[in-house]
């Protein structure tokens, strides 16, 4: 294996709604940072690769205007995952694995704030017959497992609060969160809820940014970072589709993932400092903290998804954080989990280290 | 300096006629005909019928007639939107087919009482009068007798 790091890690503040911008403005200026940070030229970019979701966009092959932020010409190697642009960072570490190149340029740029009616929008992810049809609400497919979750005393809803206020608290350390503040947990309890037992606060605010992480192996991380976030381990697999026929309260795919990825690393959860974890609803902490094993862990630091949630670039926001605890020396090692699909559907666990 | 982006209303569709196969298509002709049926598989029958068994990636087997009726396994209560399955608020919920295994999600409705629905409850499909062959031929769940 290769020895593949973060170098550098960007993104745009999270925004409910930026009609001012378009794709390539909010990306560009988090790549010139990005870049500059690494202390690299557009010319020392050997692969480009980003993740968005048409769906939010309604058109098809949205992401191509977002190639104008990254510059076309001369033609350069690239490429573009369906997904949370975590799954782009996984592309390109075994696209450096295979020494195809040595750096490689990760963006993910998501606007969730584009469909007028989520509602609509979010039931386009779903099986076509069996669920698509019913159209579901943006949040119930959660519901079901947040409600399951509290049957199965994984949570309460007063321990969902609890998760949200420490959430928004870590947040006004974090200038790039939509959301943050102090509030108390007796107050989101006043709260209706918007799909039961989920109320507006457990639900994790979606809205618009980019967000950018350059990769590079052995030599060049050495010399573009004074100290590389190394990508020991990482893995991504996936739980079937229908709800009906999963167990909703555990997350299969997250442990297995975490135990190749530890595997990887040579390292366990349990030797981890902080932990990213892309929780797109408060009661999914738990399930995740179960999967993972964490031990003692600092949990979303930076605030995590329930301070915002741009659409597909949440997850890569979280590897690019947790990567930045690493570089920054507050921590030796650190997990990082980005999720895609519905209640936790599929899931990739990235696990980082500093130097000794 | 930079002025608003202008915005304009736009509708996405999915105006598409699919091809379903054995699996789906003896199911979604079942409920043309006021029918549920779920497929067998090694560790019993499953419905909705998935084409392959989640857990071993295994084919699932023939299609077999079963009840409408079941047991609410989780729910979640939702306020009702123009389009929805029941005209007041109600619960989308799993339900666990009486003689089956996994759950189906469908919505129940409890006339907008949401202290009346609970996990174990007992709910029956109530079927439109005019069915095409998709989900939405099961109105809703209602509770049993």
């Amino acid at each position: 294996m290769r020895d593949v790091a973060v170098v550098s890690f960007a993104q745009s503040p999270c925004q409910a709604a930026n009609r001012r911008d378009d794709m390539a403005d909010i990306l560009l200026p988090v790549i010139r940072e990005a870049v500059y940070a690494a202390g690299i030229g557009r010319d020392d970019v050997d692969f480009v690769v980003s993740g968005s979701h048409d769906f939010y966009e309604g058109r098809t092959f949205s992401y191509i205007e977002s190639l104008d932020a990254v510059g076309a010409w001369p033609p350069i190697s690239e490429s573009h995952v369906e997904s949370d642009a975590a799954w782009a960072l996984a592309e390109a570490w075994s696209w450096l694995q295979l020494g195809e190149g040595d750096i490689a340029l990760v963006y993910g740029i998501g606007r969730g704030s584009l469909p007028a009616d989520l509602d609509q929008v979010v039931p386009a992810q779903l099986d076509p017959y069996f669920l698509a049809p019913l159209a579901p609400h943006r949040d119930a497919i959660a519901g079901l497992q947040a409600h399951a979750a509290i049957e199965a005393g994984l949570t309460s809803e007063q321990g969902m609060a609890e998760v949200v206020v420490r959430c928004l608290d870590a947040a006004t350390g974090n200038p790039l969160a939509q959301r943050s503040g102090q509030v108390d947990v007796a107050r989101l309890l006043d709260a209706p809820y918007v799909s039961s037992p989920l109320r507006e606060h457990d639900v994790a605010p979606i809205g618009d940014a980019a967000a950018v992480v350059v990769l590079a192996a052995d030599d060049a991380a050495r010399r573009l970072a004074e100290r590389p976030a190394w990508v020991r381990g990482l893995d991504h697999r996936m739980d079937t589709h229908y709800p009906g026929v999963r167990d909703l309260t555990t997350s299969p795919s997250t442990r297995r993932a975490v135990g190749r990825a530890a595997e990887l690393a040579g390292f366990t959860t349990s030797d981890v400092d902080i932990a990213e974890l892309h929780t797109e609803y408060s009661h999914q902490e738990a399930i995740l903290t179960n999967a993972l094993e964490l031990n003692g862990a600092v949990v979303n630091p930076s605030g995590g998804p329930l301070a915002g949630r741009p659409v597909t670039a949440t997850g890569l926001i979280r590897i690019g954080e947790a990567a930045r605890q690493i570089r920054d020396g507050n921590a030796d090692r650190a997990l990082a989990h980005a999720t895609s699909g519905q209640a936790l559907q599929q899931n990739l666990v990235c696990l980082l280290e500093g130097d000794g | 300096m930079t002025a608003d982006s202008l915005s304009a209303p736009y509708t996405v569709e999915f105006p598409f006629e699919r091809t379903v196969g054995p699996k789906i298509g003896t199911f979604l002709g079942g409920l043309r005909d006021g029918r549920l049926y779920g497929a067998q598989t090694e560790r019993g029958v499953l419905c909705p019928p998935l084409e392959f068994e989640p857990e071993t990636g295994a084919e699932t087997g023939k299609l077999v007639p079963v009840a409408d009726t079941g047991t609410v396994t989780s729910w979640t209560w939702v306020p009702s939107r123009p389009g929805d399955p029941v005209p007041h608020d109600f619960a989308w919920a799993l339900i666990a087919i009486d003689g089956t295994t996994g759950a189906l999600f469908h919505a129940v409705d409890v006339d907008g009482d949401s202290a009346r629905m609970a996990t174990g409850m007992r709910v029956r499909a109530r079927w439109r009068a005019e069915r095409v062959g998709q989900l939405s031929d099961i109105e809703c769940f209602e509770v049993a007798p």
